[in-house]
């Protein structure tokens, strides 16, 4: 039994969006999620469904201002509202990981899960009628076939900054429990009791900058006849 | 919320249909009509009638509605899955009662009885649908299954009346029918007042980062500095319905007029049927009103991520 998640350090996130797009890319490929699919992408009003979404906020006011990153995608709570309310059982969470998947041959597309969830973590495919989500990347992180280093979401993978972490939850020495454990991980909207199992890593304060000197020395004499020389030389 | 046709039709007409059985039935019960009386079969004919079509247009908002007798296998935890067993469990036990009526069974009292629970049952849970729903604090009140159950014993009840009033003889429900309007008006004025202005949830407890006084932490009010995309999403269009104030008090106004003070007066002022077919109708476009700002108003908290600084 495990309870895999990932932990987001928002200090370290440049907001780059390259977590969506490599999401993007495995996911409208693979046969376990049903693919994402764009809506007239070269047209006039681009659209398409997203299981990982990168908002960008600030957080006080200049110059004691800082920026916020947030990448979102379903927080696999513990507690998951948007199973609870399914009425087709297509919602499920998976008892052995924790992971929370759809199971497309059996969604109405009724929508009801997605008013269920508070983070925005489910989109509906109107090509094929059905809901969507992040699967954790189910169809990696389980299959052998790939090098070990490689059994991780898509997302985690491409992130550049290394904000991004997978692991076990329920083990203490894992890196994800580490992280939390040391920075203080907090989950996102946690007074509605769904328990999410995703973690970020709240912003750091940053050290103080020392305000640069305000006069410059003028120097000697000496100095400042030799740099009113260099001047005269340079015209 | 989108205000979705569909499901907007679905709880006026279907709620009206039960309301209407439920009148149907306590006259029965009470013995002021039988089964052979003109106005039983009409009556009946339109509860289920309303109750149809009110279901038909619910799975009109399906993307996938090839899966949709998959519905019903959830009851245990999911308030729709709920709706729908009740729903259509009302069908064979309306059949039942219908036989034992016409027959002159003693069964006919308890399958009344059985009925009437039912309908209610199906009506709450239709509310229950919206209200059982932590991300929409406009929703997770008790006012929406007694609006909703108000609103359909008195949509039902006029139409009962003008039923009645069609057929001939004068009907005590009258008085009945205007009471609940206007109790439905007191929870609807009471559920106005305690949203107007309450703060649910923040931008800053979405991103669980604090406001002030966190001495070693980030904090500080928290806007939005860019949504991360450049179109509309599935989640925008979803969610992110909003009403100017204006159009939605006057929506409010015209609410309150249609569906109160306009069956009220033609009740009270004409005796004939067609006064009270005019109120039911009236009632039932402010009921429809009711449903469009149920959903037009309600906002959910995917919104703060979205830029609002509170819902």
């Amino acid at each position: 039994m495990s309870r895999l998640g990932l932990v987001i350090d928002i200090d370290a996130c440049v907001g780059c969006h390259a977590c969506a797009t490599a999401c993007k890319e495995w996911n409208g490929q693979s046969l376990m999620a049903g693919g994402a699919p764009d809506y007239q992408p070269q047209g006039a009003e681009p659209s398409g469904v997203w299981f990982n979404r990168v908002r960008h906020f600030e957080a006080g006011s200049y110059p004691e201002s800082k920026t916020l990153n947030v990448p979102m995608s379903c927080m696999h709570c513990e507690d998951a509202d948007c199973v609870n309310v399914c009425p087709t059982g297509a919602s499920y969470k998976r008892a052995e990981d924790g992971i929370v998947l759809i199971d497309p041959d059996k969604c109405m597309g009724c929508n009801y899960c997605a008013w269920a969830c508070p983070y925005g973590a489910r989109e509906l495919d109107t090509d094929q009628g059905v809901m969507r989500k992040c699967t954790l990347c189910v169809d990696r992180i389980y299959d052998t076939a790939l090098p070990e280093a490689e059994r991780q979401p898509a997302c985690v993978l491409a992130c550049p900054a290394h904000a991004r972490f997978f692991g076990d939850f329920d083990d203490p020495d894992s890196k994800v429990s580490a992280l939390v454990r040391e920075r203080d991980g907090q989950p996102l909207m946690p007074q509605l009791g769904y328990r999410p199992t995703n973690q970020y890593l709240p912003p750091r304060v940053a050290p103080e900058v020392p305000a640069p000197a305000q006069v410059q020395p003028r120097g000697t004499l000496q100095t400042r006849l030799a740099a009113m020389v260099n001047r005269l030389i340079q015209l | 919320m989108k205000p979705a046709l569909s499901v907007i039709f679905f709880t006026v007409a279907s709620g009206a249909g039960l309301g209407l059985t439920v009148w149907v039935l306590a006259a029965q019960l009470s013995g002021r009509v039988g089964a052979a009386d003109p106005v039983f079969l009409p009556a009946v004919a339109l509860a289920g009638v309303l109750l149809t079509a009110g279901l038909l247009s619910s799975t009109a908002h399906l993307a996938n509605p090839r899966n949709a007798w998959r519905a019903f296998s959830r009851f245990r935890t999911s308030w729709l899955s709920r709706e729908g067993v009740f729903a259509v469990a009302i069908y064979p036990l309306a059949a039942l009662h219908l036989w034992a009526s016409v027959q002159g069974l003693a069964l006919a009292r308890l399958s009344a009885l059985a009925l009437i629970a039912l309908a209610l049952v199906t009506v709450a849970s239709t509310a229950m649908i919206y209200a059982c729903l932590k991300t929409v604090p406009r929703w997770r009140t008790w006012h929406t299954p007694v609006a909703y159950l108000l609103y359909a014993l008195a949509a039902g009840g006029l139409l009962w009346v003008a039923l009645t009033r069609s057929a001939g003889p004068a009907d005590p429900g009258a008085g009945w029918a205007i009471g609940l309007l206007a109790a439905v008006a007191l929870v609807k004025l009471a559920y106005y007042a305690k949203f107007s202005a309450r703060v649910h949830a923040t931008l800053n407890q979405a991103l669980s980062v604090p406001e002030r006084a966190a001495p070693g932490k980030v904090q500080g009010r928290v806007r939005l500095l860019d949504a991360g995309h450049t179109g509309g999403t599935f989640l925008t269009n979803e969610f992110g319905f909003a009403v100017a104030r204006s159009r939605a008090q006057a929506l409010r106004t015209a609410m309150f007029v249609l569906s109160l003070l306009l069956p009220a007066a033609l009740l009270l002022l004409g005796q004939g049927p067609l006064a009270a077919w005019l109120a039911a109708l009236a009632a039932l476009a402010g009921m429809l009103l009711e449903r469009w700002l149920f959903f037009a108003q309600a906002e959910h908290v995917v919104r703060l991520y979205h830029g609002q600084q509170a819902v």
